[in-house]
C-alpha cells in the first residue's frame, strides 16, 4: 500500500465518492463524536470505507483541557470505535467544551499555566492508556489574549507532548488565524515546531469577522486553503519533510472533485523528492 | 488561578446576555475582547444546527427562521448533555409543546417527536431481525413463556389527537403529495431500521399496546391481550406481519420469572 499523503475530512454527501477514490495517498478523516453511535447506516458506511481507505479519527469532544477526566463513556465509546475502526492516526485538541456535564460544541480556550499544564498530560495519559496507543494534540485557533499566559503556545504544546508521551496535529491555518488575531509572526510558530513530534498537518480555510475584518479571523473551514496558509505549509514541510495532511472543509462543502483538487496540491508537496541544499 | 472557577465562569458568559459583565475578573477581561463574541457564537451555532439536523420536519413546517430561533431559546436552557450532537435535542418536542409561539401549529411537537424517534433509531445498535419462520415455528403452548424481544431500533408512538404519520411523512418527504386529502384522525407511528434505512410507517392503537407489552416483559400471549384490549377489533395477523416485516423484533426469549395469566 502507498504511503499516506494527503487525506480529505470525510462528509456523509461524498461517501460513494471517497469509497471509489483510487488517488495514491488518499486517506479520509472523521470526527470520531459523529460516529460513537451504537451502530446503524453510519457506521456501516465508515466501516466501508475503512476496507477501502486508511481512516483518521479527529475528536472534537474529549475536552481535555477541562479541569476534569475526560467523560468515562465518551472515552470508553472512543476506545470502541478505535478497536472497530482501527484508525491510523488518533487526534483531539488543546481544549476544552464538556464542564459540569454540559457539552459546548466549540474548542474553548485555556490560560497556558503549568496547572493547566498537568491537568492536560493527565487527561493525554489517560486517553492513551484507555486507547492503547499514542495520539496527536492539535493547536486550536486563539481569539483571545490572556494575561495569565506564563509560556507561549509552542513551548506549552512541546511540554505537554515530552511529558505524556502524545504526538503533536500542526493546524497550520490554526497558526496563521491566532498569529494574525493576537498580533504575533506565523512563521516563527511554524519554525519552531520540533519536528519529531508532528504526526499529522491540517489545512483549511478561514474567514473574516463580519464587522471587524481582517483584524479577526475564524477558523471557519468554509473556503479553500488560503495563500498564506499555502505558504507556511510549504514552508513546515521544507523543514520537517512530509507528513499526512488533511484539507478541511466542513461548511459550503463543494463538490468531492474539487475538494479531491485541492487535496492533489498538498499530495504532490508531500511526495516532491527532497531537494537537497545546493 | 482556579481553573475550574474560570471554566465556570467562562461558561457562564458563553450564554449570559451580551454586555453582561462577568464576576469573574479573568473572564471579564476575556469577555471585553471582540473575540470572545467568536465562541459565543460558534457554541449557539453548534447547538442550533445540531437541531436543524434532528428535526428536519419541524423545519419543513415552520421555516428555517423559525426554527432556528426556537432552537436557540431551547439551547440557552440546555446545552447537550453528550459530548456528541447526533442525539442532541431529546426535550425538544415537549419544549415545543410548551412553547408559546408554537401553539399555531397545534401537532408541531407530535411531529418533533417523530423525528426524535427517526435519529433515535438512525444510530441504534445493529441486530438481526426475527425471522417469520421463528415466529411460527413456535408451539402454541409456549405463547405464555416466550417474550418477543424488541430490535434495538424499533420506536413507535401514538397520537390521540393527530395523524401524525400523515402530517410527519407528507412534510418528511419531498415528493410526497402536499394536495392528498388528509383523514384527520388519531394515529400511530412505528419507526424501525430492517436493513439500513429508517423505515416509518403508519401504526394501529392496538400495535402500540402490544410493543408496549413486549417492553415491559410479557408473554406473547399478554402482548396479545394488550393489543386486543386497546384495539377489538385490531387485525392481529396483520399487525404480526407489519411488525416481522417492519423488523421490530429481534430474537424470541424465555421469560426467566414465571407471569401470573
Amino acid at each position: 500500500m502507498t504511503a499516506v499523503t494527503a487525506g480529505l475530512g470525510l462528509k456523509p454527501q461524498h461517501f460513494d465518492e471517497a469509497e471509489r477514490c483510487a488517488a495514491p495517498g488518499v486517506w479520509f478523516e472523521v470526527h470520531a463524536e459523529n460516529y460513537t453511535v451504537d451502530g446503524g447506516p453510519r457506521l456501516a458506511w465508515l466501516e466501508r470505507i475503512r476496507a477501502r481507505h486508511p481512516v483518521s479519527l479527529h475528536g472534537v469532544a474529549l475536552s481535555l483541557a477541562a479541569d476534569a477526566p475526560p467523560e468515562p463513556r465518551q472515552l470508553e465509546r472512543l476506545a470502541a470505535l478505535v478497536e472497530r475502526i482501527e484508525p491510523v492516526l488518533v487526534s483531539e485538541h488543546l481544549a476544552w467544551s464538556t464542564w459540569r456535564g454540559a457539552y459546548r460544541p466549540d474548542l474553548l480556550p485555556v490560560p497556558r499555566t503549568a496547572g493547566v499544564r498537568q491537568r492536560v498530560i493527565d487527561n493525554i495519559q489517560r486517553v492513551q492508556d484507555r486507547l492503547r496507543r499514542r495520539i496527536a494534540l492539535e493547536n486550536p485557533s486563539h481569539y483571545l489574549a490572556f494575561d495569565e499566559h506564563a509560556s507561549d503556545e509552542v513551548g506549552f504544546l512541546v511540554e505537554i507532548a515530552r511529558r505524556s508521551g502524545c504526538a503533536l496535529l500542526l493546524d497550520v491555518n490554526n497558526v496563521h488565524v491566532s498569529a494574525n488575531n493576537l498580533h504575533y509572526r506565523a512563521d516563527e510558530v511554524i519554525d519552531a515546531i520540533p519536528a519529531d513530534l508532528v504526526a499529522e498537518i491540517h489545512l483549511a480555510g478561514h474567514g473574516e469577522d463580519p464587522t471587524l475584518g481582517a483584524a479577526l479571523l475564524i477558523d471557519t473551514h468554509d473556503a479553500p486553503v488560503a495563500p498564506a496558509v499555502w505558504a507556511l505549509y510549504e514552508r513546515l514541510v521544507a523543514r520537517i519533510g512530509p507528513r499526512p495532511t488533511l484539507i478541511e472543509r466542513d461548511e459550503h462543502i463543494p463538490p468531492f472533485e474539487e475538494l479531491l483538487r485541492e487535496r492533489e496540491r498538498a499530495h504532490a508537496r508531500l511526495v516532491e523528492p527532497v531537494a537537497e541544499a545546493a | 488561578m482556579d481553573v475550574a472557577e474560570y471554566q465556570d465562569a467562562f461558561a457562564a458568559a458563553l450564554l449570559a446576555d451580551a454586555g453582561q459583565a462577568s464576576p469573574s475578573t479573568v473572564v471579564e477581561r476575556l469577555r471585553r475582547q471582540p473575540g470572545f463574541a467568536v465562541y459565543r457564537n460558534t457554541v449557539m451555532k453548534g447547538c442550533i444546527d445540531a437541531l436543524q439536523a434532528n428535526f428536519p420536519t419541524v423545519e419543513r413546517l415552520v421555516g428555517e427562521e423559525w426554527l432556528r430561533a426556537a432552537a436557540g431559546v431551547f439551547a440557552r436552557g440546555q446545552l447537550p448533555s453528550q459530548p456528541s450532537l447526533l442525539l442532541y435535542g431529546e426535550e425538544f418536542p415537549s419544549f415545543l409543546a410548551a412553547f408559546e409561539p408554537a401553539q399555531e401549529i397545534p401537532y408541531l411537537a407530535d411531529v418533533a417527536r417523530v423525528d426524535r424517534l427517526w435519529t433515535e433509531a438512525h444510530v441504534a445498535a445493529d441486530a438481526p431481525a426475527l425471522a417469520a419462520a421463528a415466529l411460527a415455528a413456535l408451539p402454541p403452548s409456549e405463547m405464555s413463556s416466550v417474550v418477543l424481544r424488541l430490535h434495538p431500533a424499533a420506536r413507535w408512538i401514538w397520537s390521540d389527537d393527530w395523524p401524525i404519520h400523515a402530517l410527519w411523512s407528507r412534510n418528511r418527504s419531498h415528493d410526497a403529495d402536499p394536495g392528498a386529502p388528509m383523514e384527520w384522525i388519531a394515529e400511530g407511528v412505528l419507526v424501525t431500521r430492517p436493513l439500513g434505512p429508517v423505515q416509518v410507517e403508519p401504526f394501529a392503537r392496538g400495535g402500540v399496546a402490544l410493543l408496549d407489552a413486549c417492553r415491559s416483559g410479557r408473554s406473547i400471549e399478554g402482548a396479545v391481550q394488550c393489543a386486543l384490549e386497546a384495539q377489538p377489533d385490531v387485525d392481529l395477523a396483520a399487525l404480526v406481519q407489519q411488525l416481522l416485516q417492519a423488523g421490530a423484533f429481534s430474537a424470541l426469549q424465555p421469560i426467566a420469572t414465571k407471569e401470573s395469566t
